[in-house]
Parts: C-alpha cells; sequence; structure tokens
C-alpha cells in the first residue's frame, strides 16, 4: 500500500487496540495499521520488540508515523527505530501528538495520499508548543 | 583488552564494569578481571534492591523500575557466559541491546543505551583516556536518549560526578561513596523528566530511583574491580 502507515504505541494494549479501533472506523483499510501495548510480561508497559514488530506490519514504502502516550512508550519507540536502522529509519517519525486523536487524524490525513511531513504535520496541530 | 594499558589507578566504572581486565592495583597495573563475575555482582545487587527501587519508583513514578530492571539483569546474567566471549566492544553492545529488549519501561533504553553507546566508544584495548572518553560519550547518549540534562532528578546526577571522580583518580571505594551521595542528593531535586516530573514539586523530598539503580551499579562494580586489585 502506498499511504503512510500508522503505528500506535500505548503502555496499554487496551488503549492501543481500542485507538487502533477508533482509526478503522474512519479509515478502514485504506492505511496500514498496526499497534502494540503492554510491557511483554503481562503488565502495563512498552516494548522495544513489539514496536519494532508493529512497525513491521504497519510499514509502507510512504513511511510509517507513531503515535504514542506517555514518556516511556516515546523513548522506546525512538529506540526501535534506531535499532531497525536505514534505510528504513529515516521513514518512520515518531510524533508529538495525543495519542486518540493524533493517531485517528494522522490516520485519516494519511487515508488521502498525503506524505508522511503532512501525515505528521497534522498529528503535531493537536500539541501546544 | 590486555593488562597494563592502563597508566593510573582508579578505573572503575561502567565500561570497567564490563571489561575483562581493566582492573588496577596501586601500582597501577591491570588484573585480569572476569566480565561474568561483574555481571553476576550487579545482577545480585539489582535483585536485592529490586523492592526498594520499586518503593522508590512508586512514591514518584510508575513502581514498575525494580522488577524491571531485575528482569534485564536477569536475562543478561542468563547469557553471561555468550557474552564473556565476545571482544570487548561487542560484548557491551550486546549487553546494552539485552537490557533494551528485556528492561522496559523508559530504563531499558536508557540503560541499553549507556552500555550500548559505551561498547560502540570503547577500543578493544582500551587505555586510560579512552575509557574516560568512552564513558563520556556514553552519559551524552544517555542524555540525548532520555532528551535530559544534569540536575534534571534522572540517572544522570549520579553518571556525571562518577565519571568526574573518575577523572579525579578516585579509588574504586572513593567513587562508590560519590555515587551514593549523588543519588542521595536527587532527593531535594524537583523532576523536571519522566513521570516524576508530572508531579511537580511533589517530586521534591523523593530519591530518584533510576539515580538509585546507577549507584547501586556503580558501588557493585567498584568494590568488586578493587577487591580484584
Amino acid at each position: 500500500m502506498s499511504n503512510v502507515g500508522i503505528v500506535i504505541v500505548s503502555h496499554s494494549p487496551l488503549v492501543a487496540e481500542g485507538t487502533a479501533d477508533m482509526v478503522r472506523q474512519m479509515v478502514g483499510d485504506e492505511v496500514p495499521l498496526a499497534w502494540c501495548g503492554g510491557n511483554g510480561h503481562g503488565g502495563l508497559g512498552t516494548n522495544v520488540e513489539a514496536i519494532m514488530g508493529a512497525i513491521d506490519k504497519a510499514w509502507s514504502e510512504a513511511g510509517v508515523a507513531i503515535l504514542v502516550d506517555l514518556g516511556g512508550a516515546e523513548t522506546n519507540s525512538e529506540m526501535a527505530v534506531e535499532m531497525i536502522g536505514e534505510p528504513r529509519a529515516h521513514k518512520i517519525i515518531v510524533c508529538n501528538a495525543p495519542i486518540v486523536e493524533g493517531a485517528v487524524m494522522a490516520a485519516t490525513e494519511a487515508s488521502g495520499g498525503a506524505s508522511l511531513r503532512e501525515v505528521v504535520a497534522t498529528a503535531h496541530e493537536l500539541s501546544p508548543s | 583488552m590486555s593488562p597494563g594499558t592502563l597508566e593510573k589507578n582508579g578505573t572503575l566504572e561502567k565500561s570497567g564494569s564490563l571489561d575483562k581486565t581493566a582492573t588496577l592495583d596501586k601500582t597501577g597495573t591491570m588484573d585480569k578481571f572476569d566480565l561474568k563475575t561483574l555481571i553476576s555482582v550487579t545482577a545480585d545487587t539489582i535483585a536485592a534492591h529490586a523492592e526498594e527501587l520499586t518503593r522508590l519508583d512508586q512514591a514518584i513514578g510508575d513502581g514498575d523500575h525494580g522488577l524491571n530492571m531485575k528482569r534485564g539483569f536477569e536475562a543478561v546474567r542468563a547469557e553471561a557466559d555468550m557474552f564473556a566471549t565476545k571482544p570487548l566492544p561487542d560484548a557491551l553492545k550486546a549487553i546494552g541491546t539485552k537490557l533494551v529488549m528485556t528492561v522496559g519501561g523508559a530504563s531499558g533504553p536508557l540503560f541499553g543505551t549507556l552500555f550500548m553507546a559505551l561498547g560502540k566508544e570503547i577500543s578493544a584495548e582500551p587505555d586510560r583516556a579512552n575509557l574516560m572518553s568512552a564513558f563520556g560519550k556514553a552519559i551524552e547518549a544517555v542524555a540525548a536518549r532520555g532528551k535530559s540534562q544534569v540536575g534534571q532528578k534522572t540517572m544522570l546526577d549520579v553518571l556525571q560526578p562518577v565519571h568526574d571522580a573518575l577523572l579525579q583518580g578516585k579509588t574504586g571505594s572513593e567513587i562508590a561513596d560519590v555515587a551514593d551521595s549523588a543519588a542521595d542528593a536527587t532527593v531535594p531535586m524537583k523532576a523536571l523528566r519522566g513521570r516524576a516530573s508530572f508531579l511537580g514539586d511533589r517530586s521534591i523530598g523523593h530519591m530518584d530511583a533510576g539515580a538509585r539503580s546507577t549507584a547501586l551499579l556503580v558501588r557493585a562494580v567498584a568494590e568488586t574491580i578493587e577487591g580484584q586489585a
């Protein structure tokens, strides 16, 4: 698929899955989408390996925008991007945006064929500063 | 790395912790050092203090630090034999990657980055200057990963004083004390990074859990190396 992919990374698998449901409701299957949540051991948290897997699943040559909730999700997502490395890393951006609103708006933008830069900018508009 | 490549005593830091031979005695020579021992003592101290770390994190964070660190260091311990067969830079990078994959939370990438950056910067047979430089670069990498700096109530508030103490040529037990004091010094700080920063002024009066775990690791490594010297 040529549309930008969306990855949702929450500390809670329920939040991640619920956010993905809301994205699907908006864009159906027009956007590559994956989510992950939880520490991989049944608890709340985020997990680099799971994030790398989600990026693979939502991969698009147009790039992938990652929406995260709290600090650890951001740090782990950045770590995952670094470990994936080039040539893909420069096409993966961790957004600074609220996870639910950001995912829905970014995916909606992506479904129209927008570039990664445009998708990320749409998500960033939701964040003050 | 071969014995005797360091010029002065007091080389007792994280890179040393994973360095098979970076033990300096009072005459300035290095003894053979067993990486597996360092992996074992660091995993031991984290396991012994896991509940304390969790309590510290519960006070001003999400309360998973002790369990997360224990999981990660036990995972490293489980593969100690494999790490010990690698050249120093590769061993450090592999241990860092293992921590990234197993610790979780924000601590996984932060502690993992510390070791991965050390492995990237250190030479296979480092001299003292290379060790110091690699540790300094590793601290910079941790700061970049956490978008943080000294004074924000984080592990950097222990790492930086430890680096300074190393530069001053302090002994292992002195360095361990510096690390403990530095962790204590995070108590009156206001957290500016991580979950604790959500609490604002209410983060004051509690020790940062990451600073405490860093100090525990430094003490375990420094005392072990000193004991071997």
